[in-house]
């Protein structure tokens, strides 16, 4: 080793390493008064048109609407009508609905792997429901929430779940890598953070081509430290791309808390600084704030005054996947201790405050929904489930790799047929 | 024959354990993180958690969070600063959480990490020893399934190695560590449990009540560059590495073919003189991986086998790989080589 202190007569202090280490752990109790949570109503909103320095003191501040009292306060108060308000509540109800029956299937071996986004509903529903219908979508793998409230099939989701026959990426990827051309919602990759200049770039393309779509993207805040972030950041800066990141802080990324990307010294949002990109801090649990801070950045995406970078600062009350446990490395209360509340709760509360929605309503909705969910289910499951032959044809295994066969993929498609008939006999599918 | 290096000809030390792959692995890492003050493991979620494979589990509590820690999810960081801090002296260990997600990092690796003895005239090494679970098997869809290897053979300066076996994981991880060079060292995640036969209808196998599960508790080591030889015979050779040795293991006996199998254990450096042996000795030859077919470590092997033992060959070299298709989730049995396409391959080339 090449240490300087070897030397004789130095006087230097030894140097230290800094590894972070989160608030607590499995066993510790939480309290969470360290967490900054300033009064909902009580942040300035910038005219959409501002120069991006004008946000910068949002970017260490907490955009939030919905306050104590249930009620809506403040400048950053979308104002929706209360059907846009049932709508929202009612998707972001279906999210969790879908999660949970999901996530039993998964445990009921019905597929290999699912993904919850519990708590973090509104960050997806809300931020859609700001955006326009052909806007273009790069999402993670948490954002069931942007195709749902797209009003995509909850059959065909499920289908993609399963990787049945009736799939329509053909049984190839992960579930919960859902894609549709149809609603503007981009492929999810299992590489992190890809799609940020992806999405810059359909946006670049947008502009050049003097269209008026914009792109959105969603990513965790943990793969926040990717190259690619830093990538689309500059990109999105130099073109002025008309495009939205939205970063999902929800404190952790799978075992790793929120310091392993560096937020112990700066907040997500203060990353758009360094790029003069404008950025805004926002409660990710209160739906009114999640729309308003996107709807925001999509006017000014809009009328060209460029990129926008939101921190969605919310929590992730579940596992990270059905491979998770989370009890080996967070308090167990942090969930319940979390500040921000619940954005069902919450949306559902404000709703029955301003006497729009009921306890009752919300019941009967719940129940309705799981309905819905577990018939979708059923339906799916008329296609079959993972691992039981219902799934596409073997050939279909060899198709899109390129838009023809080449000759090596045709015998080798001839061969997982032969194989197929050895191994497979009474497979019913082709 | 070559001094094939078998599993009873390698010193080892200390009280013998029955370990699965990944505690082999966490041993390894323990004795060396004992052993050597330079050593430091980094990666996504291998502090307080012990990764997601548990590999690391326990070695952050044991040796302290200032070496072993979690990273930053950015594997060209993870990767560039093991770079910098080999240049410093240290030997470090980082993890990529899944091979899949190692392409960030392929910058550093490939045109820093590989090259940086060349370019300063040795003056600067990166003596890491980068860990990655690989292959597929266990419905990991695209992203959590590929076997990259072939990438990683074609850069030069880089050493691949691909354990089969809980004793050979510990002993060539050990190595690994103490080399000088940048090795990339793939754990076949299949069978970190167990050893894997094909059969993925039937129970999964256990290491347990196997020999090379019996794993010392001490600092041992096997030689980078030497070929197992699992089964000694006479009817053909069967080159493969990793979860696929096991497979291309249990269609021989369910078939009674006398095959030589080697387990080749390191990619680069290659054992040659343990490969041309058998090859020689047989006559014919069969390779076998998990990984895509086209430009696969198999077309390098077979143009290798093909160069040195054309006149003792008695067949065409054969492959058996994965197809040339992305892992698919719904149809992995069917991407995956298993018996029938071993099998025939073997049929083919008995035939001749
Ligand atoms: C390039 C790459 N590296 C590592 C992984 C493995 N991995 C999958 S999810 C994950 C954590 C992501 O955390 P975050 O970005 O905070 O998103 P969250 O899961 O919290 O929504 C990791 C490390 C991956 N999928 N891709």
């Amino acid at each position: 080793m090449a240490s300087a202190n070897d030397a004789k007569g130095h006087n230097r202090p030894p140097l230290r390493l800094h590894v972070p280490e989160p608030f607590y752990r499995p066993g510790d109790a939480v309290d969470f008064s360290h967490v900054t949570i300033p009064p909902a109503g009580a942040q300035p909103r910038p005219d959409e048109a501002c120069p991006a320095r004008d946000t910068y003191p949002l970017c260490d501040d907490l955009i939030r609407v919905l306050g104590e009292d249930n009620q809506a306060h403040g400048p950053w108060d979308p104002r929706l009508a209360p059907e846009t308000l049932r709508q929202m509540l009612r998707e972001m109800a279906l999210v969790r609905a879908f999660d949970n029956r999901m996530y039993r299937a998964q445990r009921q071996g019905k597929t290999s792997f699912y993904m919850k986004c519990t708590g973090e509903e509104a960050t997806s529903v809300c931020a859609t429901h700001a955006l326009d219908a052909d806007d273009m979508i790069f999402p993670s793998y948490r954002q069931q929430g942007c195709l749902i409230a797209r009003g995509y099939r909850l059959t065909e989701m499920i289908n993609q779940i399963y990787s049945n026959r009736a799939d329509k990426l053909k049984g190839r990827q992960l579930p919960i890598m859902y894609c549709s051309k149809r609603l503007n919602f981009f492929s999810i990759s299992g590489n992190l953070a890809t799609q940020l200049p992806q999405a810059t770039g359909f946006a670049m393309a947008s502009a050049s081509k003097g269209d008026s779509r914009i792109a959105a993207t969603w990513v965790g805040e943990g793969s926040t430290a990717e190259g690619d972030f830093h990538s689309a950041l500059t990109f999105a800066t130099v073109y002025n791309a008309p495009v939205i990141f939205n970063v999902i802080n929800n404190q952790w990324a799978i075992s790793s808390f929120s310091g392993f990307a560096g937020a112990e010294r700066a907040n997500f949002a203060a990353r758009a600084i360094g790029y003069g990109v404008a950025g805004l801090r926002v409660d990710g649990n209160d739906p009114l704030a999640v729309y308003a801070a996107e709807r925001w950045a999509a006017d000014r995406a809009r009328s060209n005054g460029g990129p926008t970078l939101i921190e969605h600062f919310t929590y992730r009350a579940e596992g990270h996947s059905t491979s998770d446990d989370p009890s080996a490395y967070r308090s167990a209360d942090e969930g319940s201790e979390w500040p921000l509340g619940d954005p069902v709760n919450r949306l559902k509360n404000h709703l029955i405050a301003i006497g729009e929605w009921s306890e009752a309503q919300q019941d009967a909705q719940d129940a309705e929904l799981d309905t819905m969910v577990k018939e979708a289910q059923k339906e799916a499951e008329k296609n079959g489930i993972l691992g039981h032959g219902l799934h596409h044809p073997f050939a279909t295994m060899f198709e899109d790799v390129f838009e023809e066969l080449p000759w090596h993929l045709k015998e080798q498609s001839e061969q997982a047929i032969r194989e197929r008939q050895i191994k497979w006999p009474e497979d019913p599918a082709e | 024959m070559s001094d094939v290096i078998t599993q009873t000809q390698t010193e080892a030390a200390g009280e013998t354990r029955h370990m699965n792959m990944i505690e082999a692995i966490n041993s390894a890492l323990d004795v060396m993180l004992t052993r050597d003050p330079d050593v430091i493991l980094l990666g996504e979620d291998i502090g307080y958690f012990g990764g997601v494979f548990r590999c690391t589990a326990g070695l952050q509590e044991k040796h302290g969070k200032t070496r072993v820690f979690d990273t930053p999810i950015s594997e060209c960081g993870i990767i560039g600063v093991a770079v910098g801090m080999g240049a410093y002296g240290l030997r470090p260990v980082p993890e990529i959480q899944f091979a899949d997600y190692i392409y960030p990092g392929l910058d550093q690796l490939i045109s820093e990490a590989a090259r940086l003895r060349y370019r300063s005239a040795a003056e600067f090494i990166a003596p890491m020893t980068v860990r990655s679970p690989f292959g597929g098997g266990i419905f990991g869809g695209q992203t959590h399934s590929q076997s990259p290897e072939a990438i990683f053979t074609h850069v030069s300066g880089l050493k691949t190695v691909v354990p089969a076996t809980p004793y050979d994981a510990k002993g060539l991880l050990i190595s690994c560590i103490e080399d000088n060079d940048p090795v990339i060292f793939f754990e076949p995640k299949r069978i970190y449990n167990g050893p894997f036969d094909g059969y993925y209808d039937k129970p999964a196998k256990s290491w347990k009540g196997r020999d090379d599960a019996q794993v010392p508790d001490g600092y041992y080591k096997i030689p980078l560059g030497k070929a197992r030889m699992v089964t000694d015979g006479d009817a053909l050779t069967i080159l493969a590495y990793g979860t696929m040795v096991h497979v291309a293991q249990a269609v021989c006996e369910a078939k009674g073919v006398d095959a030589q199998i080697l387990d080749l254990r390191t990619l680069v450096p290659l054992d040659i003189e343990a490969i041309e042996a058998s090859v020689r000795h047989t006559g014919r030859c069969l390779i076998v991986h998990e990984a895509t077919r086209t430009s696969g470590f198999g077309a390098e092997l077979s143009a290798l086998v093909t160069e040195r033992c054309f006149y003792h060959l008695e067949a065409p070299v054969e492959r058996v790989t994965g197809f040339d298709t992305p892992y698919p989730h719904s149809l992995e049995w069917a991407y995956f080589p298993g018996p029938v396409r071993i099998g025939e391959a073997i049929d083919k080339i008995l035939q001749d």
